[in-house]
């Protein structure tokens, strides 16, 4: 590589430079463009769901949200989250470990694997697994005898939500290990540490960054999946019914104070998000995978 | 083209990065901008091709003003350090691209441009590439791209910023010789930034020697070594030794012994002695020299460096011997330099 | 446990100090069969199941034709928007400094974080007939809501995030150099970018048209509320889905499936393979 001694004057260069910019008038233009396009396309709709949710003030949204089958449906939506990512968590970690630390046949096959429920569409997310445990499936008479219930009950919408947010922590971490390479463990094992004090004084130091960042990304998905919970759940009120599929529910009932109550639960627990996210690029950005944004 | 630069200041953010430089180049002539960096080198270079703007002073090309032209106006052919190939572009696309910019008017013909191209590749000796993209050629192969690239537009002056400055060393001198050929058989008026003195030496007709955003000397290879005008040029181009001394009655002592150079010229007071360690006769007998105990000795390539302490040890100077010269062997070495400079303590 | 006997000249891994490499392989590989790996063979192996004959009629039938052409026709027109707006997007955050570029920045992660259901009855409200968009739109003529163009609303607001987060990064890489070279050859700002710039963005573009592509055809909570469902005119292949299953009609509902994941891992192929042969060529 190039002497590093020659670039310092380049620091002035950034901004400066006649050749890499546009006349004033084409900057005004791209930029009313852009502006204008996010406005409509993002902005409005978030702004008309709190708009919708206290259209008929305060009272009205406590109400809705103070509703007995909305308050079960947060309950559910919460648990459904306690339990898939923590599941996903762990497994991250360890594909992650797997797959950075370790150089063995068949890696990138793996890694390819690991995103393969991104491509796939939520409804046939839930889909599989209503061939897997439904009524007219191999597993499903077993099950019935057994009195085990999947289908149409939160073990359902678990494995649901289990299967779209699978990817979300591994594919944070993989790149950001494989940055990290293996010289700190193997520091750490030198100086006597076993296997497990290596993790977690050294390896997981190193990512919690990156972690906090998957999980995040992990959660808001959990919380918010519609489409394959949609198809596993089974709409019962009060019982299987999540946050977003409450909202479905209300809106179909023509109850528009009510779901956009609960959606503007859901939205501020999106901007919460996108503000965490926002905060952990800006300090911890060099400490997070380049993967940023999915 | 002549080009003359009149009393360009450049701030960024009120940082100066040149303040007050005016340098006249003479066309076909081939100049080497050469200092640390952070001399403002490449910011000379690139206000000339009209990258930047200066704060103040004014660029001629010939007698045409050219502070207001805009870059693509200018014609200056730009050869960038990390050459800045059009990495989708093949070779002959690369090197034609200035041509099929141009307004239909003045755009040469499709065949003429590919025409062109392959002219320019005979001419950098890389016929037979057109078809290549740039990852597939080597840094040498793609300077030399770069430069018949700049070379198509027919430019008034040719512009290049550490040419060589990202190749390793044995490619390094095999181009730059190249570079004199191809300048020597085109006549461009050429100018090159770079922080490595050899390559300015060697290659240029004058050397611009730049340090902190001002011209410090201007000068043949020969000038600037032989004769450098500043404490700077003396620490920046060729091995020196320096140390510090006092100027009275036209003389110049170490402590409280003259050593045998004659200042006329200098006001009495606190200076500094520069010379080269080789440029040095060594003497027998001491009445007007420099002395010192040999604290160490070193064999470099061809010569041995002896390090000497001056007045008690609290002075170290450096010469240079002939490899298995007897004073090398001695605990005590007197010499006086031949070539030398007194420059007064700066009031600081 | 932890190592393959090592064979001469093939071996499983590399050997290597770090201990854990038989637990985690063998947890994450357990743990990728169980929630993937075998719930989608299982849609694999009950399409296989349903016999050639069986699996034509579906395929051909009139409502699963229309409901793949309303899914694929309207993602694609939703990623092509995208590209367009989402490159100036990307560009204008990249390259211009202006206050509350951070927040904006931001925000166009929000299709992202945002549960579709949420976006899709904003949607919906914002482009009815008396919402504030469609109220301006009605006018003119332009209906939005419950027609197909509410579902390119949709898919437009979906797939956004994806172009712009690929196509940001690599305005970002775009070395400063190669535009002032450009410029010294002569080029005007407009050949500049379209000579020089978009070919070399143009691998991040497809990409982003790909993955907001994608995203788009398997869709389904922010379009359902948009677009009506009305069959033949705008009811999507995932809803298609979900109406079969509530029929109990399972053999068609994973006739589509089938239809549709062919399809998509076809497609991501296809750019998959124009993306190496780009990368071979430009290194």
């Amino acid at each position: 590589m190039a002497d590093p001694e020659l670039y310092p004057a380049d620091a002035h260069h950034e901004h400066a430079s006649l050749a890499v910019t546009e006349r004033p008038l084409a900057r005004a233009g791209l930029m009313f463009v852009a502006f204008a396009f996010l406005a409509v396309f993002l902005l409005l709709p978030l702004v008309v769901v709190f708009e919708q949710a206290f259209s008929r003030g305060i009272g009205a949204f406590v109400e809705a949200i103070n509703e007995h089958d909305t308050i079960a449906a947060i309950k559910l939506t919460l648990l459904v989250a306690v339990i898939s990512v923590p599941l996903n968590l762990v497994f991250g970690v360890a594909a992650a470990w797997a797959i950075a630390k370790f150089e063995f046949k068949g890696k990138a096959f793996l890694t390819t694997l690991i995103d393969l429920p991104f491509s796939v569409s939520p409804v046939i997310s839930g889909l599989v697994y209503v061939l897997l445990f439904g009524a007219s499936s191999l597993l499903g008479p077993w099950l019935k005898m057994h009195g085990i219930v999947i289908l149409f009950a939160v073990p359902g919408i678990v494995l649901a939500t289990v299967f779209v947010t699978f990817p979300f922590v591994a594919r944070e971490l993989i790149p950001l290990m494989q940055e990290q390479g293996t010289g700190d463990e193997e520091a750490a094992l030198s100086l006597g540490a076993n296997g497990w004090q290596t993790f977690w004084h050294v390896t997981l130091p190193n990512i919690k960054w990156g972690l906090l960042y998957g999980v995040l990304l992990c959660n808001a998905r959990a919380m918010g999946e519609f489409g394959a919970v949609s198809v596993v759940s089974g709409h019962i009120r009060g019982m299987t019914n999540t946050m977003p599929l409450h909202v479905e529910i209300l809106y179909n009932e023509y109850n528009a104070v009510g779901a956009f109550a609960v959606a503007s639960v859901l939205a501020g627990l999106a901007l919460v998000t996108l503000v965490l996210k926002t905060l952990l690029e800006l300090r911890y950005g060099a400490e997070i995978a380049a993967t940023r944004g999915h | 083209m002549e080009v003359r630069v009149s009393n360009v200041r450049k701030e960024f953010d009120r940082f100066p990065a040149l303040r007050d430089v005016s340098l006249d180049i003479r066309s076909g002539e081939l100049i080497a901008l050469l200092g640390p960096s952070g001399s403002g080198k490449t910011t000379l270079l690139r206000l000339i091709a009209g990258l930047e703007r200066p704060t103040r002073g004014t660029i001629f090309f010939g007698d045409e003003d050219a502070s207001n032209r805009t870059i693509q106006e200018r014609n200056v052919g730009f050869v960038f350090q990390h050459y800045a190939l059009f990495r989708h572009m093949t070779v002959a696309d690369n090197i034609g691209f200035g041509l099929k910019v141009r307004p239909s008017a003045k755009r040469p013909t499709k065949a003429e441009i590919r025409r062109r191209a392959s002219e320019l590749l005979d001419l950098v000796q890389l016929s037979g590439l057109e078809k290549r993209y740039p990852a597939q050629l080597s840094g040498g192969q793609r300077q030399r791209v770069a430069l018949a690239r700049a070379m198509a537009i027919e430019p008034r002056v040719l512009l290049l910023d550490e040419p060589f400055g990202a190749l390793d060393a044995q490619v390094r001198r095999e181009l730059r010789r190249w570079l004199r050929e191809i300048h020597d058989a085109t006549g461009h008026t050429t100018i090159f930034v770079t922080h490595d003195q050899e390559e300015a030496l060697e290659l240029a007709d004058r050397v611009v020697v730049m340090s902190q955003g001002r011209i410090e000397q201007i000068g043949t290879a020969d000038e600037v070594y032989d004769t450098p005008n500043s404490p700077f040029v003396y620490g920046f181009i060729g091995e020196s030794s320096s140390l510090p001394v006092k100027v009275e009655d036209g003389q110049v002592w170490i402590s409280d012994r003259p050593i045998g150079l004659a200042a006329p010229d200098l006001p009495d007071g606190e200076a500094t002695l520069y010379f080269r360690p080789h440029d040095i006769e060594l003497l027998d007998e001491c009445n007007g020299c420099i002395a010192g105990t040999v604290a160490a000795s070193r064999r470099v390539a061809g010569t041995r460096r002896v390090e000497l302490e001056i007045g008690g040890g609290r002075e170290r100077v450096e010469i240079e011997l002939p490899v298995g010269h007897p004073a090398a062997q001695k605990s005590r070495v007197a010499f006086r330099p031949k070539r030398w400079k007194v420059f007064p303590k700066m009031a600081e | 446990m932890t190592s393959a006997p090592a064979k001469a000249g093939w071996r499983f891994r590399q050997p290597s100090v770090i201990p854990g490499f038989g637990l985690t392989l063998g947890f994450s590989l357990a743990y990728l069969t169980l929630i993937i790996l075998i719930p989608l063979s299982g849609l694999v192996w009950r399409s296989a199941s349903l016999g050639w004959t069986d699996f034509w009629a579906i395929a051909t039938d009139r409502r699963t034709v229309k409901a793949l052409e309303i899914s694929f026709g309207t993602a694609f027109i939703a990623a092509a928007v995208n590209v367009v707006f989402g490159t100036i997007v990307a560009w204008v955050l990249v390259r211009y400094r202006f206050p509350g570029r951070r927040v904006i920045d931001a925000m166009v992660d929000l299709p992202f974080a945002l549960p579709t259901a949420v976006a899709g009855i904003a949607l919906t409200t914002l482009y009815s007939p008396k919402g504030w968009m469609g109220s301006l739109l009605a006018p003119l003529g332009i209906k939005v809501a419950y027609t197909p163009l509410g579902i390119v609303i949709a898919l437009i607001f979906i797939g956004l995030p994806f172009v712009v987060r690929t196509v940001q990064p690599i305005i970002e890489e775009i070395d400063k150099e190669v535009e002032e070279a450009a410029a010294t050859l002569g080029a005007n700002r407009f050949q500049t970018i379209f000579l020089v710039l978009f070919p070399g963005l143009a691998p991040a573009v497809i990409t982003g048209f790909a993955l907001a592509f994608a995203r788009g055809v398997g869709e389904y909570g922010s379009v359902i509320f948009i677009a009506g469902n009305l069959p033949y005119i705008s009811e999507i292949a995932p809803l298609l889905i979900v109406i079969r299953l509530e029929e109990y009609d399972y053999a068609a509902a994973t006739a589509i499936a089938t239809i549709m994941l062919a399809l998509s891992f076809l497609m991501l192929l296809v750019i998959n393979l124009i993306q190496s042969r780009t990368r071979k060529r430009y290194g």
